[in-house]
């Protein structure tokens, strides 16, 4: 792998190398949106909501996804979803 | 203006990819991010971003890092709109002596509400007087939040921050929140509107409206910020939706300085019983806490006069320039 270029060695307007889909942040959270596929009305207000743009739509399934790798876990699809079919919860919770 | 309003649904937006990418840095519940995300999937066709300083210029461009799927230029805190103005006279000469292809490219600059309220506002009253056709987004958070929550121009009156902290001298600030929109409005320009990113249908057709716009076009963007707010993450949009519904930010629009109420505004307008009282909006916001113990309580009912005395002569605006 090539050695990442300093600050010194970049152009004078710096050009940003990498795109921050790389950068992960799905660690930040302490809460994890659990997802009730069965009361989901597919209204999309949440991935409309999120300041991630970690949930999305997948047309060929008809169905919401979210991605953990970049949720950071603040809660905003749970509070805004009108039927009530996110929850956050701890990890463990899960079993 | 084109005639054709944009349509558009929910799975649409969902559909198109993000031109404000995921991994950028910001607080968990950051509403302008979602504001930007937002924006970004109401842009048309090819599209500049040029950002001043602020919260989300930081947050998408940590080195080596971008957030940004789209040509995007930083620029010092004063400068998004005499930059905006630079890019769009630079399109020009360059399509002119053919070196670029004939196609329409859409200038976006973005700005937090202190590279506006305070620091940008000779630049962009400048820009607008020039006539340059650009779309100016304020996200207002009110307040200089990522170097540390000091109050700027756009800090309502009552909010403790560090540099208007609430204590036995000062009940939070003292001064009134600046009416930019009026500023902006009294510059004669073609479009000026507010919104908010609850209301996301709203936001989105007004970014494409402002787009549209040939000549300089204004957005006053309301986006909460739990940190600098102190309050919960989750309740982010929440606020936003409140702020609208106790009418501390009524949405409307003003396309040739016709004001209009937008449709979430004008359901209030329509049946005044539906108007939140504006402790719904204050409780829960760590910054308004102090206002509500017994020597601060009369505060709140001058803030609620000021609000109501402010939103009836929004409704008088909007009648009067009826066409």
């Amino acid at each position: 792998m090539s050695k990442e270029k300093t600050w010194k060695e970049v152009s004078i307007a710096a050009i940003a190398s990498k795109s921050s889909v790389g950068f992960l942040t799905g660690d930040w959270k302490t809460y994890m949106p659990k997802h009730d596929t069965e009361k989901c009305t597919n209204c999309l207000v949440c991935a409309m909501l999120c300041p991630e743009g970690a949930i999305h739509f997948r047309p060929e399934h008809n169905k919401v996804e979210f991605n953990d790798n970049f949720c950071k876990g603040c809660g905003i699809c749970a509070n805004e979803c009108p039927v009530k079919a996110i929850v956050m919860k701890m990890p463990e919770e899960e079993k | 203006m084109s005639t054709q309003e944009w349509k558009f649904t929910a799975k649409d937006i969902a559909a198109k990819p993000d031109l404000f990418l995921s991994g950028h840095r910001a607080c968990a519940g950051c509403g302008p991010a979602t504001v930007l995300r937002l924006i970004m999937k109401a842009t048309r066709g090819p599209t500049i971003v040029t950002q001043a300083t602020g919260c989300m210029e930081i947050v998408g461009s940590i080195y080596p890092y971008t957030s940004w799927a789209l040509p995007w230029l930083h620029t010092a805190f004063e400068t998004a709109a005499a930059n905006a103005s630079g890019i769009e006279a630079a399109l020009k000469i360059m399509r002119k002596k053919g070196k670029i292809k004939d196609e329409h490219v859409d200038v976006i600059a973005l700005a937090g509400d202190g590279g506006t309220y305070d620091i940008g506002l000779q630049a962009l009253s400048g820009a607008v007087e020039r006539g340059h056709d650009f779309l100016f987004v304020l996200y207002d958070n009110e307040g200089y939040m990522n170097t540390g929550i000091q109050r700027s121009s756009s800090t309502p009156i009552g909010a403790s921050t560090t540099t208007s902290p609430a204590g036995s001298v000062i009940p939070g600030k003292l001064e009134k929140k600046k009416p930019i929109t009026d500023i902006m409005l009294a510059h004669g320009m073609e479009y000026v509107a507010t919104a908010t990113p609850y209301y996301w249908k709203d936001l989105l057709s007004k970014v494409r409206k402002g787009l549209e716009v040939d000549g300089p076009a204004f957005l006053h963007v309301f986006s909460p910020c739990p940190r600098g707010w102190r309050s919960e993450p989750a309740k982010t949009m929440e606020y936003s939706k409140l702020a609208v519904e106790s009418c501390v930010f009524p949405l409307w629009e003003a396309v040739n300085g016709n004001r209009q109420l937008s449709t979430p505004s004008k359901v209030i307008a329509l049946a005044p019983q539906k108007k939140k009282s504006l402790k719904d909006y204050l409780e829960g916001q760590g910054r308004f806490r102090h206002l509500f113990t017994p020597q601060n309580n009369h505060i709140v009912d001058e803030i609620q006069q000021a609000t109501d005395e402010r939103w009836q002569k929004l409704l008088r605006q909007c009648q009067t320039s009826q066409p």
